[in-house]
């Protein structure tokens, strides 16, 4: 098998899904298969090959530092699930210690 | 802890001084209502595309230059994924194995000797929102006007021995991004942040001990407090055969020690991969060029120019050069007036406080460069006293009137005449017989008491050289 259970756990700890014991499997079973497919890739030789990053290479992508116009604030505190005093709130962060 | 090496990198990171944020048009402002410069793109709402800002590109090649780095004709961007309340997107775009700046160096003045401190990478990336605690009610609030502000964060190579060393360095680097005005580079107010990696070892080591990251240094004596209590529990653990535990800590500034970062589990697997939403940041060499040629002059340069131009001390120098408005201020003064040294003294002493007590900056006090020539010339014609001469200019301060008005508004004018003076120095040298006689008996020195007495009973008015020869004439005859 390409991937572990426990990687399989440590991923989706990552992206913040909880799964359990049955999903894990199945999900080893199938992100297993779609790594051994990927793995095809590696049998092309890429040594001397440049990594691709995008197809526009030549685009110019940047802007003038004019601001533009933001949204109004009734808006922006309608994407959200809890607001007060201006702003989104989350349950109190205890991180910084 | 003697015979122990201390090995210090430091990251910091600097918001730049552009109008917008760095992939919107988000003024890019600070003090405003919360949360109401955000659009679609600060906020990370589904399929908002972002677009790099220009000047902040620019910026970050100017900082890159005058750090001696190399500027990359192309680099990349990325995404460092993590969860946390202040990250709406999931991801923080910035820059990883590519980044536009390598290989620079800052040299740095520490302890009386120079130190070349070499600047690993340059690179740009988006500032996340703000959180804001209250405990009171058990709720973290998040502000997005900070979220998509264009930060540079500049890395260092562990080339740092000591915490005295690494403030002199940030206190350079902090120079360097005002003068270049890139950055308003204030601590306290997050604007300029610091983080730094620890380790020790036996000197002659040449293998790096085990590091530990420290946070949460809001201020240079907060980083040099910080630094000395790292390196001296870890070479502490050293002595005593323990081991030094690779973790990430936090300085708190009320308990003065570090305590450990309450597990952000494994916090270090950010999954970088390139930014598909970005092209390759292409920077050509006109563009190089062009800022090369614009190059202000850097801070250790106007101070040593301040130095054989104008013939300033070090200390006053770098006193002057504190801000680039301030530099600019002591220019505009010496073109008006020849006096550059009390010029400078006046500047950095007493604007320097009427600036503070009116909240003011050397672009907006109400003492224009004249005015303060006009003081600092009338106090060398002796028509005004220091003293007299401070309280003069707190009021041109509070009032913006030019120094005559401020002095006819206060009733003060130096007592010129030697007559008066006279008459002044008599009264204080009969008021002090015992005094007089010691004098006169060798005891010169306490000519500088009776003019004290004579600036005492004249309210400072007399002009303290003439009082000083009229002391020595009366008593000496």
């Amino acid at each position: 098998m390409r991937i572990t259970e426990q990687e399989v756990l440590h991923v989706a700890h990552l992206a913040r899904l909880s799964i359990g014991g049955e999903e894990a499997a199945r999900f080893r079973r199938e992100l297993g298969s779609i790594l051994e497919y990927m793995d095809m890739l590696s049998e092309v030789d890429t040594s001397g090959v440049e990594p691709f990053v995008c197809v526009h290479e030549q685009a110019s992508a940047t802007r003038d530092d004019e601001p533009a116009e933001t949204l109004p604030l009734r808006l922006v505190l309608a994407q959200s699930p809890a607001a007060g005093h201006g702003a989104f709130e989350v349950p109190l962060v205890i991180e910084e210690g | 802890m003697r015979g122990i090496e201390a090995v210090i990198g430091l990251e910091v990171h600097a918001q730049l001084k552009t109008k917008t944020k760095m992939f919107c048009g988000c003024p890019n402002s600070f003090g405003q209502e919360l949360n109401t410069f955000t659009c679609p793109v600060c906020l990370g709402l589904p399929g908002a595309l972002p677009v790099l800002n220009a000047k902040a590109v620019e910026l970050a090649v100017r900082l890159g230059l005058a750090l001696n780095c190399r500027v990359h004709e192309r680099s990349l961007f990325a995404r460092k994924n993590y969860f946390y309340p202040d990250l709406p997107k999931g991801y923080q775009i910035t820059q990883y194995d590519s980044p536009l700046c390598t290989g620079g160096y800052l040299d740095v003045e520490a302890g009386g000797e120079t130190r070349r401190i070499g600047i690993r990478r340059i690179h740009l990336e988006e500032d996340a929102g703000r959180s804001l605690h209250d405990e009171a009610c058990k709720r973290t609030r998040i502000d997005f006007n900070r979220s998509g502000v264009p930060l540079v964060e500049i890395v260092t190579e562990p080339d740092i021995s000591s915490p005295e060393e690494a403030s002199a360095f940030l206190k350079e680097l902090r120079s360097i991004l005002l003068h270049l005005r890139v950055s308003e580079g204030t601590m306290e107010e997050g604007t300029f942040r610091c983080d730094a990696n620890v380790s020790v070892r036996m000197p002659g080591d040449s293998t790096l001990g085990v590091r530990t990251e420290l946070k949460n240094m809001n201020s240079f004596k907060n980083v040099r407090r910080a630094l000395a209590y790292e390196i001296s529990r870890q070479a502490s653990l050293l002595a005593s055969s323990r081991p030094v535990v690779q973790e990430t800590l936090l300085w708190s500034a009320s308990a003065r020690r570090t305590v450990p970062m309450r597990s952000k589990e494994e916090s270090h697997d950010y999954r970088y991969f390139p930014e598909p939403d970005l092209p390759p940041l292409l920077v050509d060499r006109m563009l190089i060029d062009r800022v090369r040629a614009s190059m202000p002059e850097l801070p250790s340069e106007r101070r040593r120019r301040f130095m054989r131009q104008y013939g300033l001390s070090d200390y006053d120098a770098s006193q002057v050069i504190a801000t680039p408005e301030l530099a600019d201020y002591f220019e505009e003064c010496c073109s008006l007036v020849d006096a550059p040294t009390d010029i400078a003294h006046w500047i950095t002493t007493e604007l320097v406080r009427v600036m503070g007590e009116s909240g003011d900056t050397p672009l907006t006090t109400r003492v224009r460069p004249s005015m303060l020539t006009a003081l600092v010339s009338l106090v060398k014609a002796g028509r005004l006293s220091g003293l007299m001469a401070k309280e003069v200019l707190g009021r041109m301060s509070k009032t913006g009137e030019d120094p005559a008005a401020a002095m006819e508004d206060l009733g003060v004018e130096q007592m010129g005449d030697e007559d008066e003076i006279r008459a002044a120095v008599r009264g204080v040298i009969d008021a002090h017989p015992d005094e007089a006689r010691r004098y006169r008996e060798g005891k010169t020195q306490l000519a500088g008491f009776f003019v004290g007495e004579v600036m005492k009973v004249t309210s400072g008015r007399a002009d303290p050289k003439l009082a000083i020869r009229i002391v020595r004439e009366i008593l000496d005859s």
